[in-house]
């Protein structure tokens, strides 16, 4: 099968989503947007938890809902996409269009002409091989997101006493999903004298738990032929070199690696472009484009976001410009490129271990608590009211939102993202948790349905986050 | 009662049992993993040695060069990758030049063709990448790449096909010869055979030991390996071997036969026959020593590191027949280094010695060949477009870094001898060999297994029972 169209869009996660509703907004007619995976969405279909989109939408989604709604988008925009739809090559051809080379089960080999492609493929992670821990290779050594898909996707558990290496946000939320579904997490080591993740991940997906985290530790061995017994933890001197007679022998069945990202550039390759030496991103210009090529890039295929908003900025950016590049030929001096993250506000033992972070709204603003002989809370640091609310009830009463999964019949998938409705008190999340181990729900069910009422007496409802289909 | 039992599904069990199979008889290999090639046969540099190095007139150079030369037609035969890429013996500095010479004869005495000292000049436009400090080498044209598993596998596979029967997770623990045959106690069973074979690797001296009264001893010798992304694979062509220096031995640096690049081996005395881990001070060794041969070795671009063990009997030779006090008894052991090069060659001759002990007619409808897994990466399009016109599976991709799609996972579970775990399925058709490292496609290739397996996910194992890689369901141990 052949199609010729305007744009190409390689991966329809957050970033190729954005990319192609900005472009049709621009006014491009004829988009197309290939996925390999049975839906949209990308990554985000698996981050469950919530915390996405208070940039864009002010409001916490978690990672489906934030999905959802931009698939809403290209949707009301008649963008086209295929999915389970696999990108092989991608050529630059002499007349200066571009020719991506894709395949599916019902079309086998497809062929796409385009006049301009957006590269939106994200990262996969780096593995323990890559960090080259020696020890032995038995089962239960994975990547925190094969962790994260085999709980969150297929309501598995990959494991039942956990050590967890690399303390950025994905390996701190692991420690908390994998505590919430029946595991027992050691403890995070990371290397590096301060935790990567942020300061509100800390907060709630460690210290609730009780989890320790091991600050400028890592994993020297491991052991167990058939599947893991144990690791060996040892402190780093300044070089992050392990220092002799620290090491320590934990016992556990499962290792989660959290220890970074790299963009996906096997077609970023297959074009003949450079990539970055250090990043292993395809280098770009300032308009996010390859070599003047009509080429662009955006999201985490071309540097790894903290945030989802961020990827979407950049991805409006590499859609707008695609856009020029069809309609008018070129991308004008000075369009919109790169959306690098703000700085982050993450734990460093030691600073402002009093205060609190505000999690109301991307200020983040540093709160402190002060109670007064009249036993009234005094909060300083807020820049508005919400964060003074946020503090008392941090202090005296701490909410969450609960975000897990129940299980599906007869579903796509065989797990469903779900999600209090409203915040619930903290000591509280296990016994929702214990209140959903026998739910099964049967597909198919659409984001915001109710699961369950009034879950464990909280007032709150369990809704579902996600959608799933029948098979 | 069966003929023949070999004891071992290794390279050289299965090489023996392809070639037993050519005959009428009844053949068991028992293996106590739950897959052929779990042993040494998995982790080894996957060189075809020219076989220079050898001693002459040790067993180790006659089957080394005998091997050596089947293997390129073996490998046409049986469907598996090999490719002649040409090995060459640096002499770094500070290495002794009479130690390359002498490399240089022994080869001629062994047969070896078309070996050649070579000065830097032509070392550099053979190898722009070696080492500067390289001041010569000897060039040997007949060294070749080899994929160890499924040299293996195919060998295998076809010795099923043609009427050899395998039994995986059955542990041999005793033998014993009683009235002009064996008991075979193995995995709580017990089988009887006129023959027994010994082929199991590190443990041959265990068995060796179980029924003959002149005992032998095999320490293992552990070698370290790192393993590079594939974007770094043609930073050299040939198999770089490094002579000793004040340092010690050195460690060779290859592209592998599907295009990586490799380092290795340490070698390490060892005590535990199960010691494959690898460690810290060995690993760092290997990127060390493998960088005094290669400008610029790329350690960041370390996909993997493993570690295997060589057969190393006390007397430093193979040993390979009957065994003089327990007729029917035949050990092939001690199986180092070079014995996936020699395995072809060993088979033929195992058999031969058989025959000679038991003279059968030949098997009438011997499968010769194999015809192995297609594969989408290799694949040009219109090949592409064939397979999955023939079977749609063969579009949906599961291992994006190895390009392996489901109808090959699928093929590697159906075909004779199948794939029953993720190592099995990785072994025969790549997937989760890549830079990923199955953090992508492991829950997926799990699924498949457990859908054309018939069997729960939580069963599905890595390597078999013991290594499962799921510990229940979710939320039910609150
Ligand atoms: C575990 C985890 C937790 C996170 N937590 C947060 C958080 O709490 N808050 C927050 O704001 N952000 C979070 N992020 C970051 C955010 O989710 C990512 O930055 C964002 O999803 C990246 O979007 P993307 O579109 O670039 O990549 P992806 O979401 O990875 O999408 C890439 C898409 O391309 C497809 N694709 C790739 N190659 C091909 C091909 N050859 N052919 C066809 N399709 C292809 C993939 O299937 C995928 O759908 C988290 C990320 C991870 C991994
Ligand atoms: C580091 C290293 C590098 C090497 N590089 C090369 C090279 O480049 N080129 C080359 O030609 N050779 C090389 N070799 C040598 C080669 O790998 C081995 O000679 C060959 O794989 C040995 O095969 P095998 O079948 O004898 O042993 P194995 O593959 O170990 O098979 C023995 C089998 O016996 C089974 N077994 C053991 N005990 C029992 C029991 N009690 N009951 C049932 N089953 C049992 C084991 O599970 C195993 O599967 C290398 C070896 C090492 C260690």
């Amino acid at each position: 099968m052949t199609y010729d169209v305007d744009i190409a869009v390689i991966g329809g996660g957050p970033a190729g989503l954005a990319a192609a509703d900005s472009a049709k907004k621009a006014g491009v007619k004829n988009i197309l947007i290939l996925e390999r995976d049975f839906r949209l969405g990308g990554i985000l279909n698996q981050c469950i938890h919530n915390g996405f989109g208070l940039h864009t939408f002010k409001e916490e989604l978690t990672g489906p809902e934030y999905a959802d709604r931009y698939i809403k988008k290209i949707r009301e925009d008649g963008v086209d996409y295929m999915l389970d739809t696999m990108v092989t090559d991608l050529k630059l051809n002499d007349d200066g269009s571009k020719t991506v080379t894709a395949m599916n089960r019902t079309e086998g080999i497809i062929k796409v002409n385009a006049k301009a492609v957006i590269l939106s493929m994200g990262c996969r992670e780096r593995a323990r091989g890559s960090m080259n821990t020696p020890g032995f290779r038995g089962a239960g050594i994975y990547s925190a997101g094969t962790a994260q898909l085999f709980v969150n996707i297929n309501g598995k558990m990959p494991g039942r006493q956990v050590v967890i290496v690399g303390s950025g946000d994905i390996g701190l939320i692991m420690a908390r999903r994998m505590t919430l579904e029946g595991a027992k997490v050691k403890m995070v080591v990371e290397i590096m004298p301060h935790s990567g993740g942020l300061k509100r991940n800390i907060v709630q997906c460690l210290q609730d738990f009780g989890i320790p985290l091991r600050l400028s530790h890592t994993v020297t061995d491991i052991r167990g032929g058939k599947r893991v017994e144990g690791v060996v933890v040892s402190r780093v001197d300044d070089d992050l070199r392990p220092v002799e007679g620290s090491e320590e022998y934990v016992e556990c069945d499962t290792v989660l690696y959290s220890v970074g990202l790299i963009p996906e550039n096997e077609i970023t390759l297959k074009m003949g472009a450079k990539l970055d030496e250090r990043t292993n991103a395809p280098l770009v210009g300032d308009d996010l484009q390859i070599d003047s090529s009509g080429v662009f890039a955006c999201g985490n295929v071309l540097h790894v976001h903290d945030i989802v908003d961020h990827v979407t900025e950049e991805a409006v950016n590499a859609g707008e410009n695609a856009a020029s590049f069809v309609l008018y030929g070129k991308v004008s001096k000075g369009a919109k490129g790169l959306v690098e993250s703000a700085e982050k506000n993450v734990y460093v033992p030691g600073v402002d271990e009093d205060k609190m972070t505000c999690v109301r709204c991307p200020n983040g603003c540093l709160l402190s608590v002060e109670k007064g002989t009249d036993g009234t809370l005094k909060v300083t640091g807020n820049l508005c009211p919400r964060g003074e609310a946020y503090a008392v009830s941090e202090f005296t009463a701490p909410m969450r939102t609960l975000t897990t999964t129940v299980r599906v019949k007869n579903g796509t998938t065989k797990a469903l993202p779900v999600k209090t409705s409203a915040d619930i008190p903290k000591e509280k999340l296990l016994e929702c948790i214990r209140a959903l181990t026998d739910v099964e729900v049967a597909a198919p069910k659409r984001t915001g349905d109710i699961i369950v009422k009034n879950i464990a007496d909280t007032g709150s409802d369990i809704i579902a986050t996600g959608s799933v289909d029948n098979v | 009662m069966t003929d023949v039992i070999i004891i071992g599904a290794g390279v050289v069990g299965a090489a023996i049992a392809r070639e037993l199979s050519r005959k009428d008889r009844s053949v068991l290999v028992l293996e106590k993993n739950s897959d052929v090639c779990e042993g040494t046969s998995k982790a080894n540099s996957g060189i075809v040695h020219g076989g220079y190095d050898a001693m002459p007139g040790t067993k180790k150079a006659f089957f080394n060069v005998k091997g050596s030369l089947m293997m390129e037609e073996l490998s046409k035969t049986l469907d598996f990758p090999y490719k002649r890429n040409g090995s060459l013996v640096l002499l770094p500095d500070g290495a002794d030049e009479e130690t390359l010479d002498a490399l240089f004869q022994r080869g001629l005495k062994n047969g070896v063709k078309g070996l050649e000292i070579i000065d830097r000049d032509r070392l550099h436009e053979l190898e722009p990448n070696v080492n500067d400090s390289v001041r010569k080498a000897l060039y040997v044209p007949t060294g070749a790449l080899v994929c160890p598993f499924l040299l293996t596998i195919a060998l295998a596979e076809n010795a099923a096909v043609n009427g050899v029967e395998f039994r995986f997770d059955t542990e041999v623990t005793d033998i014993r010869k009683e009235d002009g045959a064996f008991r075979v106690f193995a995995g709580g069973e017990e089988y009887s055979s006129r023959y027994v074979i010994n082929a199991a690797g590190v443990y041959a001296d265990v068995i060796h030991n179980m029924v003959c009264p002149q005992k032998i001893a095999i320490r293992p010798v552990r070698g370290q390996y790192c393993l590079f992304d594939r974007t770094v694979g043609s930073v050299i062509k040939h198999t770089l071997f490094s002579l000793p220096t004040a340092m010690g031995k050195g460690v060779l640096v290859t592209p592998t036969v599907h295009g990586n690049l490799m380092a290795g081996p340490t070698a390490e005395a060892v005590d535990d026959r199960e010691a494959t881990n690898t460690t810290a001070v060995g690993l760092e060794t290997v990127l060390q020593k493998g960088s005094l041969s290669v400008n610029s070795l790329p350690g960041r671009k370390v996909i993997t590191s493993f570690a295997g063990l060589r057969a190393r009997e006390k007397g430093g030779d193979f040993i390979i027949g009957e065994d003089r006090n327990v007729p029917g008894f035949i050990d092939v052991s001690g199986i180092e280094s070079p014995g996936l090069s020699a395995a072809p060659a060993i088979g033929v001759h195992v058999a031969g010695l058989v025959n000679e002990l038991d003279q059968r007619p030949d098997r009438k409808d011997f499968a010769e060949t194999r015809k192995g897994t297609p594969s989408m990466a290799n694949a040009d399009e219109k090949t592409r477009q064939r397979l999955i016109k023939e079977n749609p599976a063969f579009a949906n991709v599961i291992c994006r870094c190895e390009l392996v799609t489901e109808g090959e996972i699928i093929d590697a579970i159906k075909r004779p001898l199948g794939a029953r775990t993720l190592d099995g399925v990785k072994r025969r058709v790549r997937a989760g060999m890549g830079r990923c490292q199955a953090g992508f496609c492991s829950p997926k290739v799990a699924q498949i297994l457990s859908r054309e397996l018939g069997i729960s996910e939580e069963e599905i194992t890595k390597s078999g029972k013991g290594s499962e890689i799921l510990k229940g369901i979710a939320k039910h141990d609150i």
